[in-house]
């Protein structure tokens, strides 16, 4: 394993793995049906006791 | 539990004679006393506290809701207003330095190259980490609706991070660096810091590990990826080699410019994470608390969080343009910081946004000015960090006072803005008081200390961008048009006005620190009686 072959590898699949994770974060915070939780959750600090 | 905390603190009386004992130098026999001292205070603390409360803290009080860690928070409160103060003043004591150089007494241990670091350290890590310690204690016990994890772990983060602040800022004075830029400390002062670290680390996870609460709110993401990031961070760039186990002087396991990037990797992820991903954590909380309305998007605080996230880690190499660090490395810097734009902007909009519907707010409550305006700081400063990061327009601010202006739009405007903010609401809920001693006073605070960073901020900008062009000046013959004695001549004025601002900035803390110190009391100014904003969180009591 060269410098080479770590720096290919990391502007390519690592590129891809972490923009994909990105992606799916994207899908998670804007899933319709997760709408409901997350005002639910943003209630959070102007509830408690 | 207290018989282990009692045996940490003999190992530690004894570390710290045998270090100060076989010291190869001054400084270790002194902090090795330091240590020890301080281990013996720590071991009479938790007998004292063993025959005080021999039961240990109930978990909820009589009408059954959770009885809250409030100790730790105060303790918090008071020790960040302290360092704030100290910091705040040797910022200025640096900058009356740069102006009048005689100022320097030709004395080694008040020289500017050592109280420089001094100051840095102090706002940051004393004022800036003790901000992040408290309000993470609280944030995380409200949000999860459970009691701090742990009963003598917490005293223990709180007393080793002051530990770690007097053994630094000692180290600097008597002439102790390790020449990293922010992360001055020597080799053992780093691991005392990651003990620290790491049982600060377990206790924010205890307390989410039991909360009662199903969702993590998102201001408890921001502060647990600060406290991950700079666990990472700091262990990376400190690694090092001492020369002896009982002396101060450790090498670097890094040279040249693998040294320099893992430095500006550690350095910029620094303002990343602690001093925007934890500051945010506070944003996140305090201003719907404080204006009593939710976050504007939820989901939008989601994606400003990881892409945040996915971005900064990229950004450190802007700090590098035009040095041996190969060109694309540069370049990957450069475009990283450019895309933190969006992730930055999108957080601003977020804060902002919550005011909507309650922007009378902002003219009839000052401590929602404070919040508001670090906001609108925080948006300045990241448009311009990125713009800066530009290589042409790097090649023009690098190295000059713009740098250092841009610096403190970011860490007065809106690091220490937040924090005022958090104080200010902390103070009367933590003392159970009806509102603050008075809200003419923080307005006073307010307009002193933004008048003084425009002072600041303005004066250095020219001061900058006078310096950058001067040295790039040629004459017809194309030599340098300028020595660099004329550039710091031509920046004197601006040096006067510098310090100026950071006169007024400390007129207003110490103003604050009057204000909160009426407020624990339980005083109520005669003339605001009636007008004051109400603490929402009053429960009896004054």
């Amino acid at each position: 394993m060269d410098y080479h072959s770590v720096s290919t590898f990391a502007q390519s699949y690592g590129l891809l793995y972490l923009f994909g994770l990105f992606i799916l974060v994207l899908i998670y915070a804007l899933w319709p049906k997760n709408k409901e939780k997350f005002d639910k959750a943003a209630q959070i600090p102007l509830e408690e006791d | 539990m207290n018989l282990l905390w009692l045996a940490f603190t003999i190992v530690g009386v004894l570390l710290g004679v045998m270090l100060s004992a076989k010291a190869a130098d001054p400084t270790m026999m002194l902090h090795g006393m330091v240590f020890s001292l301080a281990s013996v205070l720590s071991a009479f603390a938790l007998i004292a506290r063993h025959y005080r409360n021999a039961s240990g803290p109930l978990l909820a009080d009589a009408n059954g809701s959770v009885n809250y860690n409030t100790e730790i928070v105060k303790a918090g409160v008071i020790a960040s207003t302290f360092w704030g103060v100290v910091g705040f003043a040797v910022g200025l004591v640096i900058a009356l330095q740069l102006a009048f150089p005689v100022l320097n007494f030709d004395l080694p241990w008040t020289n500017f190259g050592r109280l420089r670091p001094l100051h840095t350290s102090a706002v940051i890590f004393a004022f800036g980490g003790n901000i992040l310690i408290m309000t993470s204690f609280h944030v995380v016990q409200r949000t999860c609706r459970a009691r701090l994890a742990g009963d003598i772990a917490p005293w223990f983060v709180f007393w080793g991070y002051q530990l770690f602040i007097v053994l630094a800022a000692t180290g600097y004075v008597l002439g102790v660096t390790q020449s990293k830029e922010y992360a001055e400390p020597e080799w053992y002062v780093d691991i005392w810091l990651t003990v620290v670290w790491v049982v600060y680390l377990l206790v924010f996870l205890g307390t989410i590990w039991k909360r009662q609460e199903k969702h993590i709110y998102v201001a408890n993401w921001f502060y647990l990826a600060f406290i991950v990031t700079i666990a990472m961070l700091h262990i990376v760039n400190n690694l090092s080699v001492p020369v002896s186990l009982a002396g101060v002087k450790s090498y670097s396991l890094f040279a040249g410019v693998q040294s320099a990037l893992t430095q500006w990797w550690y350095g910029h992820n620094a303002v990343g994470f602690f001093l925007t991903a934890g500051f945010l954590g506070i944003m996140y909380y305090f201003i719907p608390k404080r204006v009593n309305r939710p976050v504007y998007s939820y989901r939008l605080s989601i994606i400003h969080f990881w892409s945040l996230i996915f971005l900064y880690i990229w950004a450190g190499p802007h700090h590098l343009h035009y040095t041996a660090l190969p060109d694309w490395a540069q370049t990957l810097g450069m475009t990283f910081s450019i895309m933190l734009w969006m992730p930055s902007w999108g957080g601003m909009i977020n804060g902002l946004m919550t005011l909507s519907g309650a922007w009378d707010k902002l003219r009839t409550d000052p401590v929602v000015r404070f919040l508001v305006t670090s906001v609108a700081f925080y948006g300045m400063s990241t448009f311009e960090g990125p713009l800066m990061s530009i290589k042409a327009v790097n090649a023009l601010s690098h190295y000059t006072d713009w740098t250092i202006g841009h610096v403190h739009s970011g860490a007065l405007g809106w690091v220490a803005y937040i924090s005022f903010g958090a104080l200010y609401f902390l103070t009367p809920v933590m003392w159970k008081r009806k509102s603050l001693y008075s809200d003419a006073l923080v307005n006073l605070h307010f307009w002193i200390s933004t008048v003084g960073i425009l002072l600041y901020i303005t004066a250095m900008w020219v001061s900058g961008i006078l310096q950058g062009l001067m040295w790039r000046a040629y004459d017809a013959f194309g030599f340098l048009e300028y020595s660099f004695s004329e550039t710091v001549e031509a920046m004197h004025p601006f040096y006067v006005i510098r310090a100026l601002g950071g006169a007024l900035f400390l007129i207003g803390a110490l103003i604050m620190v009057y204000n909160l110190w009426r407020t624990a009391r339980g005083d109520v100014r005669a003339k605001e009686v009636g007008s004051l904003v109400p603490n929402m969180e009053f429960a009896g009591a004054r």
